[in-house]
C-alpha cells in the first residue's frame, strides 16, 4: 500500500511560464513560495497553475503571502545591504521565472549554464587524487608551533597545580577518586583545543540551508565558558552536509514532514520487531531499496548506530574484518564490537589492499591458521575528512578474485555522487546488487536523519533478527523525510547538476588561485590545507569577520593528521554561482595574508576563474 | 703479508668514503647551527657530557631506544609474528583459489521467517488503540512504549510543525560543526532542570547513547562492577570499555559489596595505584522489570568511593510523582548519581538519549563522546517534542498516577494466574510473563529452603552459580501462542525479543506489557482479562 506521502507525485504539467532553455526544470516547480515583492506576479500565476492541475492543496496554502513565511527570512532581517548577494539574488529573477524557495536556505540560480553532471568515463583509469606536500619551511613551522604550545601547556599546567590547584582537582586524584579524566589525558584538549574552541560547536538557529543563523557568543574566561551575547550573525553556510538543499522548511520534503506529523504523529514508540513498526517504515524501506537498486532495505534512526549495530550482526568471531585506514569512527566502533579480527589497508590503495588480502587469506586465522569464516571488506563511498571517492572499479576487480564480501559506507555520497544521485555505484556504473552491503544516512544529502542497510532480500532479513536496532526501542520517528529526489523527479535533477556544479567550480577555482585541495574533483566535499594550526583558526575567524559571514568547519589533529590541519568545504546545490565565487574571493585575500597558497602550477587570477567558470568546470582532468 | 695489501688497498678504496663522511658531518653541522636554538641545544649537550660522562651515553641509548619501540610499533602488525608463514607466490594464489567464505547472512530458517511476518505492522499512527496493517482491525495495545501517552499529543504536534517551519527536518552536521541547534541546548536545560541535574547532554538516539558513555569514562585498566541482568546496550558499553569487568548477582546489593570488597583485596594486594571505579547497574531493568534499590546503592557507592553509572531508560518518565524516575521515586537527589542515563525515546516519545551529571563530566563527553560527536544531532523539532513532553509531565502529575492505576489493575488480574511468574515491581510500568515451570521453582525454593551460605558467583564471569536452566526454544513458542491468541481476541502483546548468541547469558523468554497512561482503567482490566484467559488456555493445555 503507498504512503500517502511517499508517492504523492509532483504535478509534472508543463508550465507555461517555463524558460524557453529549461522545460523540465521550472516544471517540477510545485510549490510557490516566494518572498520578494517583485515576484508577486510570478507567483499568484504559478498559484494559478498549481490549483488549476494539481489536487493537493496543501502546496498552495503553503505558497503563501512572503509575510507569514518563517521568522527567518529576509524580510525581517533589518535593512540589509544587498551588495554581496547574501539575502536576494544578484542577478534577480525576471517576473517569469518562477522562485520556489527561500534565497537564503535555497539560493535561486537560474542559469542553466551553471549545471554539470558529475559521471565517471566508462573505460577510462580512476585516477588517484594526487596529494600535493607544502613547503618544508610550513611543515618544519608547524612542528615548531606544536612543541611550543606543548611546552607553554606544560609550563601553565606546572604553575597552576601551585597556584591554583582548586582548577586542577577533577583532574587529579581526589577523596580516594581517580580522576574522570586526568591531566595527562585531557592535555591535548586544555592546552591546545581550548585556545581555539571559538572554532568549534557554534551554536546556531533557523535552517541550516544556504545560508544559516549563528548565535553570537563571547568567553570572558579564555575560552573556559562560552555565553551568549544575545545578537546573531547570518553566514553564509558552506559547512553543512546539506548536498541537495534539502535542508529547507518550505517545499516537499517539508510540506511531506508535516503531513507525516499530522497523520502519524512523532515516534512509533518501540523496538521494530516489538510495538515499533508502522508501515511508513515499510514504504520507506521499498523507496529506499528502489532507490539504490538493491532487493530490500532497513532503516534506522541515526546513521551512526546503522554502522555500529549493523556490523557485528554481520561479522563475528572466526571473521576478518578489513577497514580502510580512514573509515568513520561508527566503522571502528562497529569492528570493536564484533570481536571479529580487524585489519586495515593504506586509504583507498588497491597495492596496499591486494597484498593484505594475499596474506590474510593465505595465513588464515591467527595462531590456529584456519580458514577465515568470510572476509569483509568496509570502505566509505566518499571519505568525508579528504573528499576522496573510493576506488570501486579497482576493488570489484579485486571482489571477484578474493571473495571477500563489500560493504560500502556512502553516507556522504548517496544522493551527492553519480548522475542520478544513486553513490558511488551509479557513478563508476557499478551494478549496484554486486555490491554485497549498501549503507548510507538520511543526516546529509537528504536533510532528515536515520540511516539505512540495504543488500539482497535474504541478507536484510536476517539483519532485521540479527541487528542490535531491531530489539532496542529506538523508535525511529515516523516523519521520516522521504527526499523527492527519491521519486527521480526533474527537482532533484536539477538539485544534482547544480551540486555537481558547484563542486567542480570550488575545487578547480581554489586550485586555480594556488590552494591545496585534496580529495576528488567531483567531490562535494572539498578540503583546503592549510597545515598550520594557527592559521586555522585564524582562517576561520577571518572568514567569519567579513563583511559577508562565512561559516566554514575547520579540522585539525586528532581528525586529521598532525601537520595536515584543513578547511573543510561542504558544497550543496543550494549554492549559487555567486556564493562559490564569494568564497573564492575570500580564500584568495585570506589566502595572501595567511600565505597559503603553496599549489605549484599555473595559477588564474580571481577574474578569470569567475569570468570562465563554466570553462574551468567542464574542462577534462 | 696479503693480508696488510688488501687492508691497504681497501684503506685507500675507502679514503674518499672518509672525506665525503668528514665533510658531510661539516655541513649538517652548520646546517644544525642554523637552526634557530641550535645552539643552546649543544652548550647543554657539552655541558652536561662534562659534568656526567656517562649520561651522554645514557642518553643516547635512550634515544636509540625509542626509535627503535617507535619503529616496532610500526611493522609489528606485520609479519612480525612468529606463526607467520612464508608461501610463495603460487601457493598465495591456490589458497586465495581454494578458501570459500560462508555467506554472509545465513538465509532464514521457516520458523524465522513466520517469526519476522508475525510481527504486527502498525497502519496510521501509533498510540494507545492503533489499527494493525496485517489484520485491519483495532487493537488495545500493551506493545508499544508510550507509558506516558504523549504520542499523538496535540499540542506536541503542534509544537513540532511549528519547528519544522523554523528550522527544517534535519540539522545537517555534528553538533561539533554547526549542529548544536538553540533548541538542543533548550532541552538539554530542561532534562538537567527536570532531574535537578548539574547539566545534561543530548546523544541522538538512546541505544547508543549508553556504549558511548561508558566508554567515554572507562578506558583499558579501570574497574567496572556490573549486573548480571544489565541490558544489552550496556553489555556492548562493557564491551567497548575494554576495562576489567566484575559481575555481582542481579539486583543483589550484598553481592554487590562482596564483589567490591573482592576488588579491593585484590588491588591492595598487588598494589595497583587507585584506578577510575565503577557500578554499573539500572533503575528498572529492563530484562526482567525488577527495581534497585537507590539509597541503598548510593550510599555503598560512597563507601566504597565507586562511581555510579545507572541506567534509567525504563524508569526515567515512568516513575515518580511527575515521571522524573528513580531519584524521584525515592527521594535521592540526583545530583548523587555520577552519570545519569536516559531514553527521550522511551520517557518522552521523542528521539535520542541524554546523560546527566556534573558539569565537568558533561563537558567531557562533547568531545570524548563517540557517537555525540561522530553523529548528526537530533532533528531540531524532535528536540522541542521533548521539551514539551517534559513541561507536560512536570504540569500534569495526573499522567503518572493514572499510569499508577493502570499498572494496579493489569497486576491484579495477572498476580493471581497460576501458570504463569512475573518478575517485575509493582510499580514498574513493564511487566515480564515468564513461564512458570515446576524445575525453575524447585531449583528456586531448594535454594531458599537449604539457606545454607551459599558459595558466591564467580566476579570474573557473568555467568551465575545457579544458572537456571530453560528450553528457550520451547518457552518461546508457548509464549509466541499466548501472543498470537491474545491479539486474535483484541490485545496486542509482544514478547521481549533477544539477540539469541549475542547476549552474554541467555535471557529466559518472556512476554512484556507496557502499560500506558492512555489506556482507561476499564480498558486495562479488559486487556489484562484477555491475557489471562490466553494465558491459561495455551498453558493449560501445555500441562
Ligand atoms: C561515513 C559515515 N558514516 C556514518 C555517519 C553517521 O551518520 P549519522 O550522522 O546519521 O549518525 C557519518 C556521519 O558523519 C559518516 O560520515
Amino acid at each position: 500500500m503507498p504512503s500517502p506521502i511517499a508517492l504523492t507525485s509532483p504535478p509534472r504539467q508543463e508550465s507555461i511560464f517555463k524558460k524557453k532553455r529549461s522545460p523540465s526544470y521550472l516544471a517540477a516547480m510545485r510549490s510557490a513560495q516566494s518572498y520578494l515583492i517583485a515576484l508577486s506576479e510570478a507567483d499568484a500565476r504559478a498559484r494559478v497553475r498549481d490549483s488549476a492541475s494539481t489536487t493537493s492543496t496543501t502546496v498552495l496554502s503553503l505558497s503563501s503571502s512572503p509575510t507569514t513565511s518563517s521568522e527567518d527570512t529576509v524580510l525581517n532581517d533589518t535593512p540589509y545591504d544587498n551588495s554581496d548577494g547574501l539575502a536576494y539574488p544578484i542577478t534577480p529573477p525576471t517576473s517569469e521565472q518562477v522562485v520556489s524557495a527561500d534565497h537564503l536556505q535555497f539560493g535561486f540560480c537560474a542559469n542553466e549554464r551553471y549545471r554539470y553532471t558529475s559521471a565517471h568515463k566508462a573505460g577510462t583509469k580512476f585516477k588517484d587524487a594526487h596529494e600535493q606536500d607544502p613547503p618544508y619551511y610550513i611543515l618544519l613551522t608547524t612542528y615548531l608551533g606544536y612543541l611550543f604550545l606543548i611546552c607553554v601547556g606544560h609550563l601553565r599546567d606546572f604553575f597552576g597545580k601551585r597556584f591554583h590547584p582548586t582548577f586542577y582537582r577533577h583532574l587529579l586524584p581526589f577523596d580516594g577518586y581517580a580522576p574522570l579524566n586526568s591531566d595527562f589525558d585531557s592535555f591535548y584538549t586544555r592546552r591546545l583545543k581550548a585556545r581555539i574552541d571559538d572554532c568549534f560547536s557554534a551554536p546556531v538557529t533557523g535552517v541550516p540551508g544556504r545560508t544559516i543563523m549563528l548565535l553570537d557568543r563571547e568567553s570572558k574566561d579564555y575560552n573556559n565558558t562560552f555565553s551568549l551575547t544575545g545578537t546573531t550573525t547570518r553566514g553564509l553556510n558552506i559547512s553543512s552536509y546539506n548536498y541537495l538543499g534539502f535542508a529547507q522548511a518550505q517545499g516537499g520534503c517539508a510540506d511531506a514532514v508535516e503531513e507525516g506529523l499530522r497523520r502519524f504523529g512523532i515516534s512509533t514508540c518501540g523496538a521494530r520487531l516489538e510495538g515499533g513498526t508502522s508501515e511508513l517504515h515499510v514504504t520507506a524501506e521499498a523507496l529506499v531499496a528502489r532507490f539504490v537498486g538493491h532487493e530490500d532495505a532497513l532503516i534506522s534512526s541515526m546513521g551512526f548506530a546503522t554502522n555500529s549495530t549493523i556490523i557485528p550482526a554481520l561479522v563475528s568471531k572466526g571473521c576478518l574484518l578489513i577497514s580502510d585506514e580512514l573509515n568513520h569512527a561508527s566503522i571502528r566502533y562497529g569492528a570493536r564490537l564484533s570481536s571479529a579480527n580487524v585489519r586495515m589497508f593504506k586509504h583507498n590503495n588497491m597495492e596496499s589492499l591486494e597484498s593484505l588480502l594475499r596474506e590474510v587469506i593465505s595465513q588464515g586465522q591467527p595462531k590456529t591458521h584456519r580458514p577465515w569464516k568470510k572476509i569483509l571488506l568496509v570502505v566509505e563511498g566518499l571519505y568525508s575528512m579528504e573528499g576522496t571517492l573510493v576506488n570501486l572499479p579497482g576493488i570489484m576487480e579485486l571482489k571477484k578474485k578474493y571473495k571477500f564480501y563489500l560493504f560500502v559506507d556512502e553516507a556522504h555520497s548517496i544522493g551527492a555522487i553519480g548522475p542520478n544521485g544513486r553513490g558511488v555505484a551509479d557513478y563508476f556504473g557499478v551494478n549496484p546488487r554486486s555490491i554485497d552491503i549498501l549503507m548510507g544516512t538520511f543526516t546529509k544529502s537528504f536533510g532528515a536523519a536515520g540511516g539505512y542497510v540495504a543488500g539482497s532480500k535474504a541478507l536484510i532479513s536476517r539483519l532485521r533478527l540479527r541487528g542490535h536496532g531491531s530489539v532496542h526501542p529506538s523508535q525511529l520517528p515516523t516523519w521520516m523525510d522521504l527526499p523527492p529526489s527519491l521519486r527521480d523527479g526533474s527537482e532533484g535533477r536539477m538539485r544534482l547538476q547544480r551540486l555537481a556544479f558547484n563542486a567542480r567550480y570550488l575545487s578547480r577555482g581554489l586550485a586555480k588561485l594556488g590552494f591545496i585541495t585534496y580529495g576528488h574533483t567531483d567531490s562535494p566535499i572539498v578540503p583546503l590545507l592549510i597545515f598550520n594550526t594557527g592559521k586555522m583558526c585564524v582562517f576561520h575567524r577571518m572568514m567569519r569577520a567579513r563583511k559577508t559571514p562565512i561559516v566554514v568547519v575547520v579540522v585539525a589533529y586528532p581528525a586529521t593528521p598532525l601537520v595536515l590541519s584543513r578547511v573543510r568545504f561542504c558544497v550543496s546545490a543550494a549554492h549559487t554561482k555567486d556564493d562559490i565565487d564569494t568564497v573564492l574571493g575570500a580564500c584568495d585575500e585570506i589566502g595572501d595574508v595567511l600565505d597559503l597558497k603553496h599549489l605549484p602550477g599555473e595559477r588564474w587570477p580571481l577574474e578569470r576563474i569567475m569570468d570562465n567558470a563554466t570553462e574551468l568546470v567542464n574542462m577534462e582532468d | 703479508m696479503s693480508m696488510t695489501t688488501t687492508i691497504d688497498s681497501s684503506a685507500s678504496a675507502i679514503e674518499p668514503l672518509f672525506t665525503f663522511l668528514s665533510y658531510a658531518l661539516i655541513q649538517a653541522e652548520l646546517a644544525f647551527f642554523k637552526i634557530p636554538g641550535s645552539h643552546v641545544v649543544a652548550r647543554y649537550i657539552k655541558s652536561s657530557h662534562q659534568n656526567d660522562p656517562g649520561r651522554t651515553v645514557l642518553e643516547i641509548l635512550l634515544a636509540l631506544f625509542a626509535i627503535r619501540t617507535l619503529l616496532q610499533s610500526r611493522t609489528r602488525a606485520d609479519n612480525g609474528e612468529k606463526h607467520f608463514i612464508q608461501f610463495s607466490k603460487k601457493e598465495i594464489d591456490e589458497l586465495v583459489d581454494e578458501w570459500t567464505p560462508e555467506p554472509l547472512g545465513a538465509p532464514l530458517t521457516a520458523e524465522e521467517e513466520t517469526d519476522l511476518a508475525s510481527i504486527p505492522v502498525v497502519s496510521g499512527p501509533n498510540g494507545p488503540r492503533p489499527k494493525l496493517a496485517n489484520t485491519g482491525k483495532q487493537v488495545l495495545n500493551l506493545a508499544s512504549y508510550n507509558f506516558t501517552g504523549l504520542a499523538g499529543n496535540e499540542t506536541i504536534k503542534q509544537r513540532a510543525t511549528e519547528t519544522l517551519r523554523k528550522y527544517g527536518v534535519g540539522s545537517c552536521g555534528p553538533p561539533g560543526f554547526y549542529g548544536t541547534i538553540d533548541l538542543h541546548m533548550d532541552l538539554e536545560r530542561d532534562i538537567a532542570d527536570f532531574l535537578g541535574a548539574e547539566a545534561a547532554i543530548l546523544y541522538s538516539q538512546a541505544f547508543s547513547t549508553v556504549p558511548s558513555v561508558i566508554s567515554a569514562f572507562a578506558k583499558r585498566g579501570d574497574i567496572i562492577v556490573a549486573d548480571r541482568g544489565v541490558n544489552f546496550a550496556i553489555q556492548k558499553g562493557l564491551q567497548i570499555s575494554r576495562s576489567t569487568i566484575r559481575w555481582f548477582d542481579h539486583n543483589d546489593l550484598k553481592s554487590l559489596e562482596e564483589v567490591i570488597q573482592g576488588v579491593e583485596k585484590d588491588r591492595r594486594k598487588r598494589r595497583g595505584p587507585v584506578t577510575r571505579r565503577f557500578i554499573i547497574t539500572e533503575g528498572i531493568f529492563e530484562k526482567d522489570g525488577t527495581i534497585v534499590d537507590l539509597p541503598k546503592l548510593i550510599e555503598l557507592k560512597h563507601k566504597y568511593k565507586y562511581r555510579l553509572i545507572l541506567d534509567e531508560s525504563i524508569s526515567f518518565g515512568t516513575v515518580g510523582r511527575t515521571g522524573r524516575g528513580l531519584t524521584e521515586l525515592y527521594n535521592v537527589p540526583a545530583t548523587q548519581i555520577d552519570l545519569l542515563l536516559g531514553s527521550v525515546a522511551n520517557g518522552l516519545n521523542s528521539s535520542g538519549g541524554f546523560c546527566a551529571g556534573s558539569r565537568v563530566a558533561i563537558d567531557h563527553q562533547r568531545i570524548n563522546g563517540t557517537s555525540f560527536v561522530f553523529s548528526a544531532a537530533v532533528p531540531a523539532l524532535l528536540a522541542v517534542s521533548a521539551s514539551e513532553g517534559i513541561n507536560i509531565l512536570r504540569n500534569t502529575p495526573s499522567i503518572l498516577s493514572t499510569l499508577q492505576e493502570n499498572i494496579r489493575a493489569i497486576r491484579t488480574v495477572l498476580d493471581r494466574v497460576d501458570y504463569i511468574t512475573i518478575s517485575s515491581h509493582p510499580v514498574s510500568p513493564i511487566i515480564h510473563i515468564f513461564v512458570h515451570s515446576p524445575s525453575t521453582t524447585s531449583a528456586h525454593t531448594q535454594h531458599m529452603l537449604s539457606n545454607a551460605p551459599a558459595k558466591p558467583s564467580n566476579p570474573a564471569s557473568p555467568v551465575p552459580r545457579d544458572a537456571l536452566s530453560f528450553d528457550i526454544v520451547g518457552e518461546e513458542r508457548v509464549l509466541q501462542d499466548i501472543v498470537d491468541e491474545a491479539l486474535a481476541q483484541g490485545v496486542w502483546i509482544t514478547r521481549a525479543r533477544r539477540l539469541r548468541g549475542q547476549e552474554v547469558v541467555e535471557a529466559r523468554p518472556c512476554i512484556r506489557l507496557a502499560v500506558t497512561t492512555a489506556l482507561s482503567r476499564k480498558e486495562c482490566e479488559r486487556a489484562a482479562g484477555i491475557i489471562k484467559a490466553a494465558a491459561v488456555k495455551v498453558l493449560a493445555k501445555r500441562k
